[in-house]
């Protein structure tokens, strides 16, 4: 039997400001998702905390969508959808992208799945993922320039391709 | 590993391959017969079709969902229609809603068909291939009486379906559910017990439950290394949560329970388009929402307001509340999710797609590590990827 | 002809060496395997039962290009995909015909984007275009028969492809 599904967004807020204080920023809901604004730099430790801990087991990480904001600093923000299939919750990271680097931690250390969804947000806009064991294009051919899913980027392509 | 490299050999599968189900490429290092290592080369299909959607708004970016798993095409159209209906927050009406599970199944059975067929033909026999190609020319017919078209209908609509269906369509609904049963029966009359079979599918290609789930597998794929997770029974939309029907599961993991999960499956399907064609309310098939949605024809010729709206939506498309969605339906490979990111305009600022072939095909090196070549081509069939999905 | 005169007439039939040569040519085009996408659906569609495109002579779908006569491009080509397709079509022996079949290998179809390549006739030669996104298996068999038709108008006499202008199939 799954359980049914419910809202565990302030649960989830509290047991994190106690654990692992400063790490996520806000929480905000759309939708009927949850999502959690988490600082850059305490990502894989948030990661982690919600793979392994037994009250959570979001061990199903079922997206990473990069979203080119274009005209805001930071550009790049990075949305994470997480699943816990023991007891059935959802939940969404969101990452603001460092503007100088264009990087973030590398979760494949923590999920197997993020190995080749890194390489297609790499290969697609261009943002990075330190400590990734192989970090290169997964769709356009290895040669290729660009980065086509950028929005400055023309869908029909550059004249010079 | 202990083998030099020197003893290593690097072969190159496809792209133009029989047995890779479409455009893919694997580049695998074998040791005499092992598969030491395998590398899926992919984007050979990759035609930007998330940045399309950021050029066209949410009405006329649908028709492109069904070139996505082309096998399923109605699933897509679910999905997408499903996000667009939460960022809008419409709600699509009950006989809508059933209609939706109906096509949705059959669309489940007809890639399930193709599967079987074309996993059996790679491994060598043949016949199956065209015993399944003759139910999935019934269903096939099915959807032509709806909306004319065999594949890429698009019949699946913001707000619910096209149309209503035809008075004939019922009728030969419950001629295939008829003699769908004894169809399943025959493939595994010809497949299940089979010697050879067996042997090329036990113990072939096994991956953990753990590792299935850290990989992101879903689908069948999941269901095979015995995790009982379906999004039809974790996340009930449409109307599955009034509809009875069983989720299989598999034992350990390997090509052999992959299959027997979709065989049941497709009775499963079964159950449930019998349980709609019998129960299916009156009603209308799509919502009435003005603000989104164009009005009828009726409603255009008889009303000025009806008109202008009618031109307004055609012209400059619908904008929903500014916001983002994660919708996600159970497809036939495995979660088919679609994150849409609006900023208040008519047209997706961003559209992610996940595609469940994507993922699940990620874990093609860990299935394939160890075995004979001869069995890498009966874990792919048995992943059961489609190229369009893979690739998007 | 006086020394045939009346002597072999049931064991023999005199014809001219194309229409012979074209015959076993025009009913015997093997298709090279290469669905790209949702095309190949269809066109596996046409292969069985139902549709049974073997009637007319396509009796396998060749996994090799080098024991195919035909080649049906049926999906979208991309620029990553375009060399794979040109070589393929290098490795088909002479007599070789194309048929781009469907919207995309047509003309790009609805991906006017980056990476899809806007027709397959850049690349290759193509004798029969087939509209449809998919087109159905009638519309492919009819490309079938017409390109038997093109076939049966070659000679030995000139060079094996057929100078004439494609024809296209509407939806």
């Amino acid at each position: 039997m799954i359980p049914a599904q419910r809202d565990i967004g302030s649960l989830l807020l509290g047991d994190l400001a106690e654990r692992l204080p400063g790490a996520v920023r806000e929480l905000s809901r759309s939708c009927g998702e949850c999502y959690l604004r988490v600082e850059p730099e305490r990502l894989k430790e948030l990661a982690r905390f919600l793979k392994e801990q037994q009250a959570w087991q979001f061990a199903f990480l079922a997206n990473i969508s990069p979203v080119d904001w274009l005209t805001r600093a930071p550009r790049f923000e990075v949305v994470y959808h997480l699943r816990s299939l023991v007891f059935n919750y959802r939940l969404g990271l969101k990452v603001d992208v460092p503007d100088q680097s264009l990087s973030l931690p590398s979760l494949t250390g923590v999920w197997r799945a993020a190995d080749w969804l890194e390489r297609e947000a790499y290969d697609l806009f261009g943002v990075r993922f330190s400590g990734h064991p192989d970090l290169r294009r997964i769709m356009m051919p290895e040669d290729w320039q660009g980065h086509p899913y950028r929005r400055d980027f023309p869908l029909a392509g550059r004249a010079a391709e | 590993m202990s083998v030099s490299d020197a003893r290593l050999m690097t072969i190159n599968i496809g792209p133009q391959h029989p047995s890779t189900h479409g455009v893919l490429r694997l580049i695998v290092e074998l040791d005499a017969e092992k598969v030491v290592s395998c590398t899926p080369d992919i984007g050979f299909l990759h035609r930007g079709i998330g940045k399309i959607a950021e050029s066209l708004t949410y009405e006329q970016f649908l028709p492109y969902t069904d070139r996505l798993d082309y096998l399923a095409c109605f699933i897509n159209n679910h999905g997408w229609a499903m996000a667009a209906e939460k960022l809008f927050g419409i709600e699509p009406p009950r006989r809508a809603e059933y209609l939706r599970v109906l096509l949705a199944e059959l669309a489940r059975i007809e890639s399930h068909l193709i599967w079987l067929g074309t996993h059996l033909l790679d491994l060598g026999a043949i016949t199956p291939l065209f015993y399944c190609f003759r139910e999935k020319e019934m269903i096939r017919d099915l959807f032509e009486e709806i909306c004319g078209a065999r594949m890429t209908h698009a019949f699946c609509r913001i707000g619910g379906v096209r149309d209503d269906v035809t008075p004939a369509f019922l009728p030969k609904v419950r001629e295939f559910a008829a003699i769908f049963p004894k169809a399943i029966r025959e493939y595994e009359s010809l497949i299940t017990n089979n010697p050879i079979f067996r042997a090329r599918t036990r113990g072939v290609g096994v991956i953990s439950a753990e590792k299935a789930i850290d990989y992101g597998l879903s689908g069948p794929s999941l269901r095979g290394s015995g995790v009982k997770w379906d999004l039809r029974k974790a996340e009930p939309y449409a109307a599955y949560a009034e509809l009875d029907f069983e989720i299989p599961v598999g034992g350990r993991g390997d090509v052999y329970d992959r299959y027997l999960v979709r065989m049941e499956e497709m009775r499963q399907s079964l159950r449930l388009i019998t349980q709609v064609a019998e129960n299916l309310p009156a009603g209308p098939v799509l919502a009435d929402a003005p603000q989104f949605l164009r009005p009828s024809k009726a409603e255009f010729h008889r009303n000025m307001q009806a008109m202008i709206r009618y031109f307004h939506i055609t012209i400059h498309g619908a904008s929903p509340p500014p916001g983002e969605v994660y919708a996600a339906v159970e497809g036939t490979k495995g979660e088919v999710g679609f994150y849409v990111v609006s900023d208040g305009g008519p047209k997706p600022i961003r559209v992610q797609l996940r595609g469940p072939s994507f993922v699940n095909l990620a874990a093609l090196e860990e299935m394939a590590r160890g075995q004979y070549l001869a069995d890498l081509v009966a874990i792919i069939g048995s992943i059961d990827i489609v190229l369009g999905e893979v690739d998007r | 002809m006086g020394l045939i005169d009346d002597r072999f007439e049931k064991n023999f039939a005199t014809d001219a060496v194309d229409t012979v040569l074209n015959l076993g040519r025009a009913y015997s085009l093997w298709p090279v395997a290469y669905g790209l996408a949702c095309c190949a659906i269809e066109m596996i569609h046409t292969m069985t039962a139902r549709w049974d495109l073997a009637r007319f002579g396509a009796e396998v779908f060749r996994p090799s290009p080098r024991q195919a006569d035909v080649m049906i491009v049926a999906g979208t080509v991309t620029h990553k995909m375009a060399p794979i397709l040109r070589r393929l079509y290098d490795q088909m022996p002479e007599p070789k015909f194309v048929i781009a079949m469907g919207g995309c290998a047509t003309a790009g179809g609805p991906f006017r984007t980056y990476s899809v390549v806007q027709g397959v006739d850049t690349i290759v030669p193509v004798d029969i275009y087939v509209e449809g996104c998919p087109p159905r298996p009638e519309n492919l068999i009819r490309a079938f028969i017409l390109l038997q038709e093109r076939v049966k108008q070659m000679t030995i006499a000139k060079s094996p492809r057929v100078p004439a202008p494609p024809i296209r199939i509407e939806a």
